[in-house]
């Protein structure tokens, strides 16, 4: 393929054509993508085998009658330590939306003067709070556990949610985003006599609805996710979270709880998945603009 | 506006000062909007992050077992750590077997994935479908690959080795002490792949297209495309990666806790962060896991560091 033949990576405008690298490309994504998928789909597939699927030898890949006994089930099988599996749902659920929603708004806030102000101190902030990004969670673990054994807080939301309202990357996202919005702007604002206050929520705060959107979608991840907080913050049944229950509900041995643990990965992992389908756009899109460049 | 180039984004309230070097009290009065905003984020930061780092320094110095009162004990716990405990050795020769496997490789294949998604149309569903099990529960996941892994001919990989006659019988992929941490970075690879692609993507299309246009107008092939417009443009989303890539596989500890077992088969799976908590959590040994977590992040932080520097030197 000379190089004169292929066309610069622009496309879009022009009519394409297809050129044996293309299809090659093609094939490698297509098979790379079908790869990365399988376990997926086996999830999925599993998580509807009646259990005479789940014990036919040899097994299948894919489920042939399709039945919604495993989630039953599944629901069935912790009654036995008084927790239905509803309860992890929730907590999971909870202790997300308010970290969520305490972090676009602790991090808005802070975000605006780091990034318009030059107050006494904020290189100094601003570079702690970056180092903080390159710190491993597991170096704070010990005394973060310490502060909230001695607060009481210990086997209660507040465990999982407080210290998780504060993370570096939400609050360099934001600023990187609030940074290019012109100065004359805020200026001209001030001339006009408003107030910081006035300021941040009438011109900073509509400005920022889109960078919400991607740290939305990756604070809700990161803390539904998470499992070495729940594992060290809770010790009573009731307070654990999804990926916690995961870890009691399978021994990933008996064939036949398979379809149940498939069950709870899928109601753990398709509701993820399916926020991050519908925000998508907005996500390539802020960290295109906001300066993962920087 | 004149007087105060030394801070050209000032608010008003500098730019109406007439160039008077002012006291650094009356800066920050001036300021108190700013420390207002800042405040709240600052006071969980500071309890739960920048204290902690501190306290966890000191009690790396101190006997502390929850009960007594802090004993200091200078560099006893890492004396010990270094010279008394094989377990630590295996843990850290673990995890960096584990480092060394799935982060370049994990790396190289997003970079070369993003790249070829950004030459073909469908963008979109592409990047969808390799990052989608980056953003899926890691245990949730580890508990389907462990079906996948199941030691018994039921599980669909020793079903598929037996059926093509590469194994004779069926491999316990977890409890056999070679397959174990080679199973489960199998998993990793395929779960932490997408973060690291995601800033690829992201990046890539933040080049100017004009770039390529004049490559391709001065007959540049497609290798020299690569090397000399794509890799340096993105040289800031490459580092960012490296360094992510770098700090996430340190920290290695769910897949293994879950996938192998806590404890798993004669340690073969055991990392410095199960280390850290069987000395925190189980055993209640906070000076000696504190110890233990400060070598971690001394660890990430050389490699990190490292790393800022070969992919920031001009020769890329």
């Amino acid at each position: 393929m000379s190089a004169k033949k292929r066309k610069a990576p622009t496309r879009g405008k022009a009519v394409e054509r297809i050129t044996t690298g293309q299809i090659v490309i093609y094939a490698i994504l297509t098979l790379g993508a079908i790869i990365m998928s399988l376990p997926i789909v086996y999830m999925i597939s599993t998580a509807f085998k009646p259990v005479t699927e789940l014990l036919l030898y040899p097994p299948r890949f894919l489920v042939r009658v399709p039945t919604t006994k495993n989630f039953s089930d599944l629901a069935l099988a912790m009654t036995s330590t008084d927790t239905p599996f509803i309860r992890y749902i929730f907590n999971s659920a909870f202790v997300s939306t308010i970290v969520v929603v305490g972090t676009i708004i602790l991090a808005t806030l802070a975000a605006y003067p780091l990034a318009k102000h030059k107050f006494p101190g904020r290189e100094f902030i601003f570079n702690l709070i970056i180092s903080a990004l390159m710190i491993s969670g597991h170096v704070t673990m010990i005394p973060r556990y310490l502060v909230i054994r001695n607060t009481g807080w210990i086997d209660t939301y507040y465990a999982l949610i407080i210290p998780a309202l504060a993370g570096s990357y939400g609050l360099f996202l934001m600023k990187q985003f609030i940074e290019p919005i012109p100065n004359e702007m805020l200026e001209s604002a001030k001339m006009d006599g408003a107030s910081e206050w006035k300021i941040f929520t009438h011109i900073i705060l509509p400005l920022c609805k889109p960078a919400w959107a991607t740290l939305s979608i990756f604070t809700f991840i990161g803390t539904w996710n998470d499992f070495f907080s729940p594992l060290i913050m809770t010790t009573s049944d009731s307070m654990k979270t999804l990926p916690l229950a995961m870890r009691t509900i399978s021994d990933g041995q008996n064939i036949a709880r398979m379809g149940a643990a498939a069950a709870g990965s899928f109601l753990t992992t398709i509701p993820v998945i399916l926020v991050f389908i519908f925000f998508q756009r907005f996500v390539v899109e802020t960290m295109t603009y906001s300066g993962m460049k920087g | 506006m004149a007087t105060t180039s030394v801070t050209p984004n000032a608010t008003p309230e500098v730019q109406a000062s007439q160039g008077k070097p002012r006291s650094l009290w009356e800066r920050m009065k001036e300021y108190r909007w700013s420390y207002a905003f800042i405040a709240p984020y600052m006071l969980i930061f500071i309890i739960f992050t920048v204290i902690p780092v501190i306290w966890a320094m000191f009690l790396s110095l101190t006997y502390y077992n929850m009960i007594q009162p802090p004993v200091w004990v200078g560099l006893e716990n890492y004396a010990r750590l270094f010279t008394d405990d094989q377990l630590f050795y295996l843990a850290v020769k673990n995890t960096f077997y584990f480092s060394i496997v799935t982060g370049p490789l994990g790396y190289c294949l997003s970079l070369i994935l993003a790249w070829l998604i950004n030459e073909v149309k469908y963008r979109k569903l592409y990047t969808l479908i390799y990052y989608i099990p980056s953003i899926t529960s890691g245990v949730a996941m580890a508990v389907i690959w462990m079906y996948l892994y199941n030691g018994s001919k039921y599980g669909l990989l020793n079903y598929l080795l037996l059926k093509w006659g590469i194994i004779e019988e069926p491999v316990l992929w977890l409890k056999n002490v070679k397959t174990t941490l080679p199973a489960i970075m199998i998993t990793s690879i395929w779960m932490s792949m997408g973060t690291s692609f995601l800033v690829f993507i992201a990046a890539l299309q933040g080049v100017p297209h004009e770039l390529y246009e004049a490559a391709l107008i001065d007959g540049a092939t497609r290798w020299q495309e690569f090397w000399h417009i794509t890799l340096p443009m993105i040289r800031p989303a490459l580092l960012f990666g490296a360094v992510m890539t770098v700090v996430s596989s340190f920290q290695v500890f769910d897949l293994t806790m879950v996938m192998a077992g806590f404890p798993s088969t004669l340690y073969c799976a055991h990392t410095i962060v199960g280390h850290l908590y069987d000395y925190a959590f189980l055993r209640f040994e906070m000076g000696y896991a504190s110890a233990i977590a400060i070598v971690l992040f001394l660890m990430t932080f050389i490699i990190s560091s490292v790393l800022r520097k070969v992919l920031s030197s001009k020769d890329l």
